[in-house]
């Protein structure tokens, strides 16, 4: 698919991507300006006392914004998830080009000017509104032109906290290894980036050549300006509450929680419940953050994944033991796990199909005795983890013919399939299993800790309303694992729109 | 209707200043009366800009006292004082992002006054100063020459009509025929607006072709303060010094003829 087709196929949401993207930016580069001005007057003004700011803004500036996200999530009130968080990222970013532009501009202005104006009679406030910040204008100008470039780009990244924007294509993107998707969200981007650059140049550049009258007129009609619209923009936010009546259902930043996301959110659709959706949030972490804080209502977590990742528990590999924990640890935070989906996400031990057939291969055990003429492929995680690779090549007795390979899991159904390597180990509900005729084998020493799928949701409004709970039970144990792989790889391969994907297969299980 | 002041009197009472621990002035004492028009000579750092200051109030002296129109500076509030009193400043320093009229019009817009009433003022001055209106109102500095923007400088000192007008070096960094032509300028201003003129120069020939009184400074003092004729006369070397130049000038001029 080019990327022209691509936009066609997509016009309204790479429009509903693009206003979000706008919205983000000009938000923050309107509260940046309306705080970063002020700061940058106090700090020309007094040195002294304003280097903190400056210092501070710096360091910000310093920190790798992932890192920043990271850092906010989890913090309470300004943390959670979604565009207050983005919005935050991206005012601390471009603070610091504002504050350093606008004590430059007014540091630069000539002290002949500064004196003719005390001379003339002007008091400080005067001098400020009628000399100083005209003239330091096509400055301040060029600060704010730095920051809202700065986050163009940075809100691309925003999409890992949910906030939406084109970083949602390239992120997507990613994850499906579909470069169409990805430059679907950079090229506007870079586009946004460079007109926003264009036309603030120009702005400044007909500020420099002629600073000339009305001076003061354009500067606080600008910071005027940025402040009513942020404050527009903040009241709307806090008087548009979130609705009780509303679910909010979330998932994980790839393309199984994604349709599972879509699931769930038709499923309650159906059962005539109203939905928004906040999916591809980030990582587990992100979206358990999310469930307790309230800002989302119901995603599918795996019980492994639960026990370890999020409640730290002890690795347990009954999988009637490991739901039973990992139900009561939710319990403790408000959060009901309902019963399963019915297939698991656990690490597939992988075959050629025709190996399976001609060497009857059922379990891990069977590939043993094949072993030493074999050769491996990992991913990086599972080759290194004790709970990978080492445990699992005890837990059976398995020798390989050479050091297994390391390689990235995006290419490893690939690499087995073209007999680079004889056996991987993936993604039990990876489509391309299914696709590329591989076998997973049976894990008969029950090694690893089972995954499996289960709505979470926050007890509160299960309670609230029946209809919820009976809703999302209408998916427990209804998706095979056969199910999840043909999902996965209509959208993996097929470039499927993963509501479709649910929808069609919400309208079989009637 | 412009606003009449009564001529003001500026009176220093034994001054002394000091600026970054070196004194400027000491015990300096003088009387400037209404309509004067005192010219203040003498060397670099011999203090002349520094008596500007302290009358307008932006230096405040460290002894002794300044009485401006009768009350002490130091009693005011600096800035009603210095709306009270033009400045016209060494680099003009005319605003570069306002009009040529937006510049005359600064200390207008600062006291209030309406628009038609600003509007005409400066009409007004552009006309004083020799400047067609309709030529230059809408001009911005950098769009006029040295000459004509020394002219804007004193209509914008001249615009609410102080009593006092303050000009340092005014004409330093113009032509010696300009500079000739804007005091013939001066001159016919002063005469029709009659103010009490304090003006800083280092260049004595300008001194004798406008002040009714010249001061001479020397090491932060007062060395004399009387009228060109006795300045001329004078025998203090103090002063001697400063003439030097002119009577070099003036011994020169009959070889050459």
């Amino acid at each position: 698919m080019t990327l022209i087709d691509f936009w066609r196929s997509h016009a309204s949401e790479v429009v509903a991507l693009l206003t979000q993207h706008l919205k983000l930016v000009c938000l923050s580069t309107g509260i940046a300006t309306s705080i970063g001005v002020p700061l940058g007057i106090f700090a020309a003004r007094n040195p002294r006392s304003g280097a903190p700011f400056v210092w501070l803004a710096n360091v910000a500036q310093t920190i790798p914004s992932l890192a920043m996200f990271g850092f906010l999530l989890p913090l309470p009130f300004i943390g959670g998830l979604g565009a207050r968080v983005a919005t935050i990222v991206l005012v601390l970013y471009a603070l610091l080009p504002i504050i350093r532009t606008t004590s430059a501009g007014l540091l630069a202005v000539d002290t002949a000017l500064l004196e003719a104006g005390t001379a003339l009679g002007m008091t400080p406030r005067q001098r400020l509104r009628i000399v100083e910040l005209p003239l330091a204008l096509p400055s301040i100008v060029a600060g704010i032109r730095v920051a809202a470039v700065i986050g163009v780009g940075t809100a691309t990244i925003a999409a890992a906290v949910g906030a939406g924007g084109l970083g949602e294509y390239i992120f997507r993107g990613l994850s499906m290894v579909d470069s169409t998707m990805i430059l679907a969200g950079a090229v506007p981007a870079a586009v946004i980036a460079l007109t926003i650059d264009g036309v603030l140049t120009l702005v400044e550049r007909v500020l420099r050549s002629r600073t000339r009258g009305r001076g003061n007129k354009a500067i606080i009609a600008v910071t005027t300006a940025a402040a009513a619209f942020t404050l527009v923009i903040i009241a709307a936010g806090l008087f548009a509450a979130p609705q009780q009546d509303v679910i909010r259902v979330g998932s994980k930043n790839f393309t199984e929680q994604i349709i599972l996301g879509e699931l769930a959110a038709q499923t309650l659709e159906r059962a005539g419940i109203t939905v928004e959706r906040r999916l591809n949030l980030g990582g587990t972490f992100i979206c358990d953050r999310a469930l307790r804080s309230g800002d989302i209502d119901v995603y599918v977590e795996y019980s492994g994944t639960a026990a370890t990742a999020i409640f730290k528990q002890p690795v347990e590999t009954d999988p009637a033991v490991v739901l039973a924990r990992v139900r009561q640890a939710y319990a403790d935070a408000g959060i009901t796990l309902l019963p399963p989906i019915g297939f698991e996400n656990t690490f597939a031990i992988l075959v050629r199909g025709e190996d399976a057939r001609r060497l009857d291969l059922k379990t891990i055990d069977d590939v043993v005795p094949h072993a030493r003429q074999w050769r491996a492929g990992f991913g990086y995680e599972f080759l290194q983890r004790q709970d990978g690779f080492p445990g699992l090549a005890s837990k059976y007795g398995l020798q390989f013919a050479s050091a297994p390979v390391a390689m990235d899991l995006s290419l490893i159904y690939r690499a087995l399939a073209d007999k680079r390597v004889d056996v991987v180990a993936g993604d039990a509900t990876s489509g391309l299993i299914t696709a590329l005729d591989l076998v997973m084998l049976q894990d008969s020493k029950r090694y690893f800790p089972p995954y499996d799928a289960a709505v979470v949701a926050r007890s509160q409004v299960l309670l609230a309303n029946p209809r919820i709970k009976s809703g999302l039970e209408a998916l427990s144990g209804r998706i095979t694992i056969a199910d999840m792989r043909a999902m996965n790889h209509a959208v993996d391969a097929n470039g499927a729109d993963p509501a479709v994907v649910a929808r069609e297969f919400l309208t079989r299980l009637r | 209707m412009p606003v009449s002041y009564s001529p003001a009197v500026i009176q220093f009472t034994d001054v002394s200043l000091a600026r970054g621990g070196t004194p400027v002035l000491r015990n300096v004492s003088f009387l400037i009366e209404s309509g004067e028009t005192v010219v203040l000579v003498g060397r670099s750092g011999a203090g002349k800009s520094s008596i500007l200051k302290l009358i307008n109030r932006m230096l405040v002296p460290e002894q002794g006292s300044v009485v401006v129109n009768g009350v002490l500076t130091t009693n005011t509030d600096g800035v009603s004082l210095r709306r009270g009193a033009g400045y016209v400043i060494q680099e003009v320093a005319l605003f570069p992002h306002l009009t040529i009229a937006e510049n005359i019009a600064v200390v207008p817009r600062l006291l209030a006054w309406d628009e038609s009433r600003i509007e005409a003022r400066v009409h007004d001055l552009l006309v004083l100063v020799g400047l067609p209106p309709g030529e230059f109102a809408s001009r911005l500095p950098h769009q006029v020459s040295g000459g004509q923007r020394q002219r804007i400088g004193v209509a914008r000192a001249l615009a609410a009509d102080p009593p006092i007008l303050l000009m340092d070096e005014p004409f330093g960094a113009l032509d010696p025929v300009t500079r000739t032509e804007l005091h013939e300028e001066f001159k016919r201003i002063q005469q029709l607006v009659k103010k009490t003129i304090v003006l800083v120069t280092h260049d004595m020939l300008e001194a004798f072709a406008l002040g009714s009184r010249i001061g001479v400074l020397h090491d932060g003092q007062m060395a004399a303060l009387d009228t060109p004729q006795v300045i001329a006369a004078s025998t203090d070397p103090r002063v001697r010094s400063l003439l030097k130049p002119l009577a070099e000038m003036q011994a020169a001029l009959p070889r050459l003829r």
